[in-house]
């Protein structure tokens, strides 16, 4: 498996390259002038040609990409070009709240989804599956952004339970960073809870026709065990590859919930530089973006082998 | 006996649960020592001379300090400045700082940062720029005094160095001040009431202002820019929310104090709420413009710019970009309404009933072929799309050919630096907005300049516009600059380097119990406390 795990990250180096070429061609052909954004609406066409000239943008598109490419091969994703910091300083300052938004996202998803799924499988075609059912096509249906300003109109302005927005640190106590975090995970969450709600029932309602099901039941084990510790166990492959694909759609679905809720992560960070083209920015991101989606790839391949012990590398 | 131990259990662990959460409401209330405030817009770049972004321009406020400073009076104030005398020929101003002046970093003062600084401004600013053109020297006389000799008189030296909007001439150590005024300073050491903490500066999030202990403020009340600068709070937290109505929520909540510029559509709903007030804070308010390519047909021809006068109409405009009459008005003038420059002069065409007939007999005078007319919007920005939206109905009443190119605002101000004609990504019309100060006189309103190809996007050529231009700089006082910009506005009238399409404010919002919030043209931070 170790070779396996070596070939798998050496392959990702190409997928990186080609999309680093790719974006940055994107960004190059695209409209827009950050130098023109600079310069502020008061500046004159002399000003924006200096600052252009200044950042480097009027050099030929080869000569730029070489200086940004030379730049990431030795770790240095470059500077913004509004803020003058370091891309990676600013990508390090979005990274936790954007790890732990996905993180509580997942554990919300998961610890609603899985029960339904297999409550629903388990009690196919009564009230109970319509209803988790109709909760998946719920969840599917609401765009995370309305529900979001749901959650905050009851559990913020009504109640006043929950902050509205921002994010604190976990490093300045447990609480009030669960606190901030409730109503975004919750928000982002359930369209993910649905989707892997429905993939647990249709994968649970597979295993449960099996005859080793039959059996277990035949044995005298209870409905508990036969479901946890032999159906949910055997259906485990196709909802870890959805959990595995709900991570990287979640990698989209911050963008929205870090702007309803105003938190500082990485989401708001790629919307922000695209909008006033910061190139450094956009082009950072994205690569991480892309090494964490290859990454997450691998991650879940080397799920399988602890799943299914058929499975080998 | 099993049931009961669980129950037990439960009960320990909701008990354990229970002791460590905070009561409800207990959460991120903003504290008594704290302002929190959600700016107009994220503080991107830190350098207020390298940049005119009004952003940084009021963040510039918090850490610089300037030698002079413009009050409610429009009257230039001393802020830095002691004192300052002239002599007699008008040729040599000498100028004394205030004893103690520092820099947030413990150094002193010294008449050579602030020489320095004046020249790396004069490098960038639009008004500034025509000072090398008029000043011969500048010498440190004492550890405190340093002079200015100029070459000729030049009566608005002082209004230019008190100049209020951007860029303002913020005083900067001697080593900043030396960075090339083309690149970005890398610190924010200033010598203003509030010391920039860079370590807690998150861009597109955060920016955390301390109140400088050091900073010792002018003895007068505070009047806009000049008098005293009191601060009243131990921390001002700029927090920004890009969500409209999170920002509203989060006002709404006591998370934050106070609401920078909200939309109109959340202004009812903020209204409601007996613990926020909704005021305006800015007099003089912003000014709406619609600008033409002058250099690209049809809009090349005075007569069919002229006949774009006729039928914009102000109420219209303003009540699309503002809504309720209390945060708009008119104004037919090509000087800021509410400054001492304002007029009614020739302003027939803006300010007469709107005539679509008499528009379009220009349109015909003028030969209009039928071509297409390209109106760049920016429908990220409300303002300007707000605009561009009621003067395509304008243009289509005379028989124009307009095309709506809606786009975001960085696209826009790209497209609209191109020369070409529109059928090669070229354009016609765009609109903007601008603050009143930045249009209150020639020196500062760059979208009245006639000087073709070196002027603001649109590139106008009026050699009549510039010559009282600089017949206004010369003008001795008060009175003979109105007689000049007069004589400029009826010219203007005449040539339409663009169409003033009225005058709006955008209201804010704050907890009500904020406490001396001064009504200014620029958002000030010092003075303000919470009860």
């Amino acid at each position: 498996m170790f070779s396996y795990v070596v070939r798998r990250l050496i392959a990702t180096i190409p997928v990186m390259a080609i999309v680093a070429g790719f974006v940055f061609s994107l960004l190059y052909f695209a409209p827009g002038d950050p130098a023109a954004i600079i310069a502020g609406d008061l500046a004159t066409a002399q000003d924006i040609a200096r600052i252009h000239h200044q950042l480097g943008l009027d050099e030929p598109f080869l000569v730029r990409f070489w200086q940004w490419a030379w730049g990431v091969l030795r770790g240095d994703l470059g500077i913004s070009i509004f803020t003058n910091l370091p891309v990676w300083q600013l990508i390090q300052q979005r990274l936790e709240p954007t790890a732990a938004l996905t993180v509580t996202t997942l554990i919300v998803s998961i610890v609603v989804a899985i029960p339904i799924g297999v409550l629903a499988a388990w009690r196919a075609g009564t009230w109970i599956d319509r209803a988790a059912m109709a909760f998946a096509v719920l969840g599917f249906s609401v765009p995370s952004f309305v529900l979001a300003y749901i959650l905050i109109l009851v559990f913020s302005v009504e109640l006043d339970w929950l902050p509205v927005q921002g994010y604190v640190s976990i490093r300045e106590g447990f609480w009030p960073f669960l606190q901030h975090l409730i109503l975004p995970s919750t928000a982002l969450g359930l369209i993910y809870a649905a989707l892997i709600a429905r993939i647990t029932r249709t994968s649970m309602l597979e295993v449960l026709s099996q005859d080793y099901i039959r059996t277990a039941h035949a044995k005298g084990l209870s409905s508990r065990n036969v479901l946890v510790g032999h159906a949910l166990k055997n259906a485990a492959v196709p909802i870890a590859t959805i959990i595995g694909i709900g991570v990287a759609l979640l990698i989209g679905g911050v963008i929205a919930t870090e702007t309803v809720f105003a938190i500082p992560g990485i989401g708001r960070l790629t919307v922000d530089a695209i909008l006033r083209r910061d190139y450094p920015i956009i082009q950072g991101v994205i690569l991480l973006f892309s090494a964490a989606y290859v990454i997450l790839n691998l991650l879940i391949d080397l799920s399988y082998t602890v799943l299914d012990p058929r499975v080998r590398y | 006996m099993g049931r009961i131990r669980r129950l037990a259990w439960r009960g320990i662990v909701a008990a354990a649960l229970a002791a460590t959460l905070p009561p409800a409401g207990a959460h991120a209330q903003s504290s008594g020592k704290t302002l929190s405030f959600i700016p107009e817009a994220d503080l991107k770049s830190l350098d207020p001379i390298w940049t005119t972004a009004y952003i940084t321009r009021n963040y510039g406020y918090m850490v610089y300090d300037t030698l002079f400073a413009l009050d409610e009076h429009f009257k230039v104030q001393p802020q830095m400045a002691e004192k300052w005398t002239v002599s007699e020929d008008n040729l040599v101003y000498t100028i004394t700082l205030r004893d103690g002046l520092k820099w947030h970093d413990g150094a002193p003062v010294r008449p050579e940062d602030c020489i320095a600084s004046l020249e790396r401004w004069m490098k960038r600013d639009v008004l500034g720029q025509t000072l090398p053109g008029v000043i011969g020297e500048m010498k440190a006389v004492d550890d405190r005094t340093f002079s200015i000799t100029l070459k000729k008189p030049f009566p608005l030296l002082l209004d230019a160095v008190g100049k209020l909007s951007s860029n303002v001439p913020f005083m900067m150590p001697e080593r900043v001040a030396k960075t090339d005024a083309n690149t970005q300073i890398k610190e924010s050491i200033g010598s203003g009431p509030f010391k920039f903490a860079a370590s807690e500066w998150v861009p597109g999030a955060k920016a955390v202002f301390v109140k400088n202990a050091d900073y010792v403020p002018r003895k007068e009340p505070p009047s806009w820019a000049a008098g005293g600068k009191v601060v009243k709070v131990d921390r001002v937290e700029w927090l920004y929310i890009p969500d409209p109505q999170t920002a509203a929520n989060a006002l709404n909540a006591g998370e934050v104090d106070w609401w920078q510029q909200l939309p109109q559509d959340l202004v009812a709903m903020l209204a409601k709420n007996k613990d926020v007030t909704v005021a305006n804070v800015d007099p003089l308010g912003s000014v709406g413009v619609l600008r033409f390519n002058h250099e690209q047909p049809p809009f090349d021809n005075p007569k069919m710019r002229q006949a774009v006068e006729w039928v914009i109409d102000q109420k219209e405009m303003m009540t699309a970009l503002a809504g309720d009459q209390k945060y708009w008005k008119t104004c037919y003038s090509y000087f800021s309404c509410g400054t001492p420059l304002a007029n009614d002069a020739a302003n027939a065409p803006l300010a007469g009933k709107r005539d679509v007939e008499k528009a379009r007999a220009l349109v015909k005078e003028a030969g209009y072929a039928g071509q297409k007319v390209v109106v760049m919007t920016a429908t990220d920005q409300p303002i300007v799309n707000a605009q561009a939206l009621v003067a395509m109905e304008a243009l289509k009443k005379i028989g124009v050919d307009a095309e709506l190119a809606a786009m975001d605002w960085g696209t826009l101000i790209t497209r609209r630096a191109s020369h070409d004609p529109v059928d090669k990504g070229g354009w016609n019309i765009f609109f903007t907005w601008f603050v009143a100060p930045d249009m209150a006189n020639p020196a500062l309103n760059a979208a009245l300049r006639g000087n073709g190809a070196s002027a603001w996007f649109g590139w106008p050529k009026d050699a009549k516009i510039e010559e009282l231009r600089d017949q206004w700089f010369a003008a001795p006082d008060l009175a003979a600059q109105k007689k000049v910009a007069e004589a400029i506005q009826t010219e203007a009238f005449e040539s339409v380097p663009y169409v003033p399409t009225g005058m709006f404010q955008i209201p804010t919002a704050y907890r009500s119990n904020l406490k001396g919030v001064i009504v200014a043209p620029v958002v000030f931070l010092w003075n303000v406390e919470k009860s």
